[in-house]
Order: C-alpha cells, then structure tokens, then sequence
C-alpha cells in the first residue's frame, strides 16, 4: 500500500490510451506514457508525428478523443488552475509582449503565477541567465538569444515542478545553445525538476533527456534511454535515428521503455 | 491584477494605442458636433437636435469602446504571439475576461470625460443635464458593449483569424438598430421588432426622453437591463462553448500559437 501511494506521488505526468483525431486525420494513436519526479523526457518525432498535439492537450488547448491524462494526480482541464500553478512551459515560438520592458513581463507573469519576493526572484533568474543588463531594454529589441533566455526566466519563475519545453534551443547560434543547454542542466539538477523537451536539435536531446520518446504517425515507436534507442535501431546518432523514421527507413517495431 | 498591469503597461506605453483610443472618439465628436450646428443654421426648429447627436455620440462611445476593450485586447495578444503564455499561466478564463472589463472601464471613464468636457467646450453641451439618468444608462451600455465583445471574441475562437475584422465591425453591423441617431419610429416597421430586441436601443431612447426634459424613463432602464442580463448570460454561455469547440477542433491551439 505505501509502495503504491509512493509509486503514485512520483509519477507526475501519466497519459493513458490517449487518441486525438481532427475528423478521419488521426493525430495521436492511443500512446501512453508517464513521467516521474525530476526526469528529463525527449519527446522527438518528424513533423506532424504528433508530439505538438500531445503537448498541446498536457497544456490543455486541445481536448482529446478519447484516453486519459493526469499532471500531479489531476485532470490538467478540470483542475487547470491548480496544475498550471505547479507547470510552466517556454517555447521558441511563443513570445512575450514586445512593447513591455522585460521586468515589467516577468514581473507581470510573477503576479500571474502568485510569486512572493517578485523583484528578488526576478533578479536571481535574470543573473542565472546572464541577461539581468537587459532587465530595462524593451522586450520586442531583444535579440533571439536574449528573448530564448528571458523567456526561460520566465518559465522557471514559479519554481515549476513539471516544465515542458518546446524546442527553447530553436534559431540560437551554436555558442548560446550550448549555454542554454548547461544552464537548463543545471537548473534541472538543482530544483529535481521534471521535464518534457520537444527538439529538433538531437544533440540537446542526447545532453540534457535521459528518456527519450520516438512519436511516429501518432504512435510512440520507440521509447528508451538514447543509447537503448541507438543500440535498437542500429544507428549511430539520434538524429540517424530520426532521419531513418521520417523516412521509413527502418521497421518501426515497438521499443518499450522502463516505464512501460 | 497581473493582467491588468499588463493592460496598463501596454497601453501607456504605446503612443498608437492611446491615440487610437483617444483620436477617434473626439474626432467622431468634433466632426458630428459641427455637422449638427451646421443643420441647426439650416432648420432651427429643434434645438435639442445638437444635445441628442452630442449625446449619442459619447454614448455609443461607451459601447463600442467596451466591446473593443475584450475583442480588441484578446486580438491584441493574439498578434504579439503572447496569448499562449497567458493561456498556460495560472488563471481561470473568467479571470482573463474579468481584466479586460476593467481595463474596458478605465479607458471608457478615461475617453468619456474627455468627450464630455469638449462637448461643453465646443458646443456647451453638459451630459450632466442627463441627471441621475446617467448611471445606469452608462451601466446598461457597459454591460451591453461587453456581451458584444465576449461575442465578437466567441465568434473568433469559432471562425479563426478571418473573423478578426469583427472586433471593429459589430458595434457598427447593431448600430443601424440600436436607435443611436433616431428614434425607433424613423425604422421600417418591419425593423422596429429588431431595434426592440436590443438593449442600447431603450438606452438611447431613455437618453433622447431626458434631454427632451422626460424624468420618467424608469421603463427604459427596466427593459435595458432585463434584456442586457438575458444577453449576458446567453453569451456567456455561447463562449464557453465556442472555446470549448475551439479546444476540441484544435483551433485554440492554432490561433494562440
């Protein structure tokens, strides 16, 4: 009994049987998977595999077809207050109100996520990611990098127990995705965060997820650590692995993972 | 709060916003006032003719800055790309609604006394004249201007970003019969069960009874809220389902993104 009440406190997030079809275009075919305290999970597939659309529905703008999701035990639509408090999400196409100076952002999300000590909280995320000269610039004169950044900022103001990311390294430079990526590291270590990580750039995906999620026309095919994934599908690198999926180069038998 | 110090930082912040809240009105008053002096050296055989534009002109003000105040304000998120951070934070949608009706409220109060004191100006127009009648005609078109706008908006999360034109459109698509101009006798008679049907109507008319020096305009006010209560909650409704659709059809999620 205390095994499962423990079991059922660390699993964070947990997707069962879920299935969203637009019409006939099925989206996502019956996946399921959970994720527990502090792992870093890669969801990776092509475009249009799906991992938007699950992403999507933990964030509760699109309701599923059918199947069950639970972030912390809760459905994240009828308790949505409640999830989101304990979620934040950043994403490389999701910006921040362009003619608001970037304090006056974080300081408003601050009061939107009920942060107390919002000018001490603010700073020390502005220092973490060395962005704390920009506290004053106007946010739409930021450059991509300082935007990726402060939009970060703004993802971790609320200590988030689950963070989804949705490609945070897309259109950095090679010196600041490096950076950002040792940064969410290490942030992640240090808070035992638990993430969901949508990337494109297979090696953020191999540094920082130890689980990774292959979606492929709305089915996890292939869920492991990316040793496990590469060992399966007899390549050398993730991105091998992704390339030979898109394009039907390999049988998509199924890889369960641990936590399957 | 949170979303009101948003509002408040966007809105003082960008010098197009404000004179796109400020310019439009005084030039609508400016333009109307000379417009109904003009027709008063022509025929002056009724001079409270100028106080019921005058009127009217800061009135529909009101409701059309209410309406813009939602649809305008949720438009305005959508195009700075920011909509979906808002959507993921902590709030309920009540509480993102219940912002933009205050940031409404403050731009109306701020735009209606500036149209008021240069209706006096100008013309020695005094909306004051209206008395004690001016309260809940101001409240009954606030009411109505936000339904409008949590329509406008319900409209939006059905038909996507084609249906953006909306926001501005719909105040003016009720106008022709909410009686703003002329009494409900000038329509057709076919018409006259449509301008009846909305709430603005018995407030303008209401507005016209005062100025005409009729105290007695508690039955305007009356039918104005009953139908402004029916409205609101019909409409609130109508976005709830309209969000929820946009939710299961995945629209939500392609218009905040």
């Amino acid at each position: 009994m205390a095994a499962d009440i423990e079991s059922e406190v660390e699993t964070i997030v947990s997707v069962e049987k879920l299935h969203k079809s637009f019409g006939k275009a099925v989206a996502i075919d019956e996946i399921s998977f959970q994720i527990k305290r502090g792992e870093v999970v890669g969801l990776l597939g092509a475009n249009g595999a799906g991992k938007s659309t699950t992403i999507q529905i933990l964030l509760g703008l699109i309701a599923q077809t059918s199947g069950k999701v639970s972030i912390f035990g809760m459905d994240p639509w009828k308790k949505r207050v409640a999830v989101l408090q304990r979620c934040n999400f950043s994403s490389a196409y999701v910006a921040l109100p362009y003619n608001l100076k970037v304090i006056e952002n974080l300081d408003v999300f601050a009061q939107l996520y009920g942060v107390s000590n919002r000018k001490k909280k603010i700073e020390e995320l502005l220092q973490l990611f060395e962005v704390d000269h920009l506290a004053q610039k106007m946010t739409g004169g930021l450059s991509s990098g300082e935007s990726t950044r402060v939009n970060l900022c703004k993802a971790l103001l609320n200590d988030p127990e689950f963070l989804l990311l949705d490609e945070p390294t897309a259109s950095l430079d090679p010196d600041i995705a490096d950076k950002v990526r040792k940064l969410l590291a290490q942030v992640q270590a240090e808070r035992h965060m638990t993430v969901l990580y949508t990337s494109h750039n297979m090696r953020d995906v191999q540094e920082l997820c130890q689980r990774v999620l292959f979606l492929h026309q709305g089915k996890i095919i292939a869920e492991g650590s990316s040793e496990a994934i590469l060992s399966h599908f007899g390549q050398e690198t993730l991105e091998e692995v992704f390339i030979a999926i898109a394009r039907n180069q390999v049988t998509t038998s199924l890889l369960s993972g641990e936590h399957n | 709060m949170g979303l009101c110090n948003r509002y408040f930082y966007i809105y003082t912040r960008s010098g197009f916003r404000l004179l796109d809240v400020i310019f439009w009105p005084v030039m609508d008053l400016v333009v109307w006032g000379l417009i109904a002096k003009y027709f008063m050296r022509l025929n002056s055989d009724n001079p409270t003719a100028v106080s019921f534009l005058l009127g009217a002109i800061i009135f529909f003000n009101i409701l059309n800055r209410a309406q813009q105040s939602i649809s305008v304000s949720f438009l305005e998120d959508l195009w700075s790309r920011n909509l979906l951070n808002a959507f993921v934070a902590p709030i309920t949608v009540a509480e993102f609604v219940a912002s933009t009706f205050v940031v409404g409220l403050t731009q109306i109060f701020a735009v209606s006394l500036i149209m008021s004191v240069l209706a006096f100006c100008l013309y020695t127009f005094n909306i004051l004249a209206i008395s004690f009648a001016l309260i809940p005609l101001f409240l009954n078109l606030l009411f109505m201007g936000w339904s409008v706008g949590m329509f406008t908006t319900a409209l939006i999360f059905r038909f996507g970003h084609q249906a953006e034109a909306l926001a501005w459109a719909v105040p003016f698509l009720i106008q022709p019969v909410s009686a703003v101009f002329y009494p409900v006798s000038v329509l057709p008679d076919w018409l006259q069960p449509v301008a009846y049907m909305v709430p603005a109507t018995y407030v303008f008319e209401g507005m016209r009874a005062v100025l005409s020096g009729n105290v007695e305009i508690a039955s305007y006010l009356l039918k104005a809220a009953g139908l402004n209560i029916f409205y609101f909650i019909a409409i609130s409704i109508f976005f709830g389902a309209m969000l929820n659709s946009a939710r299961e059809r995945g629209a939500l999620a392609k218009l905040v993104l």
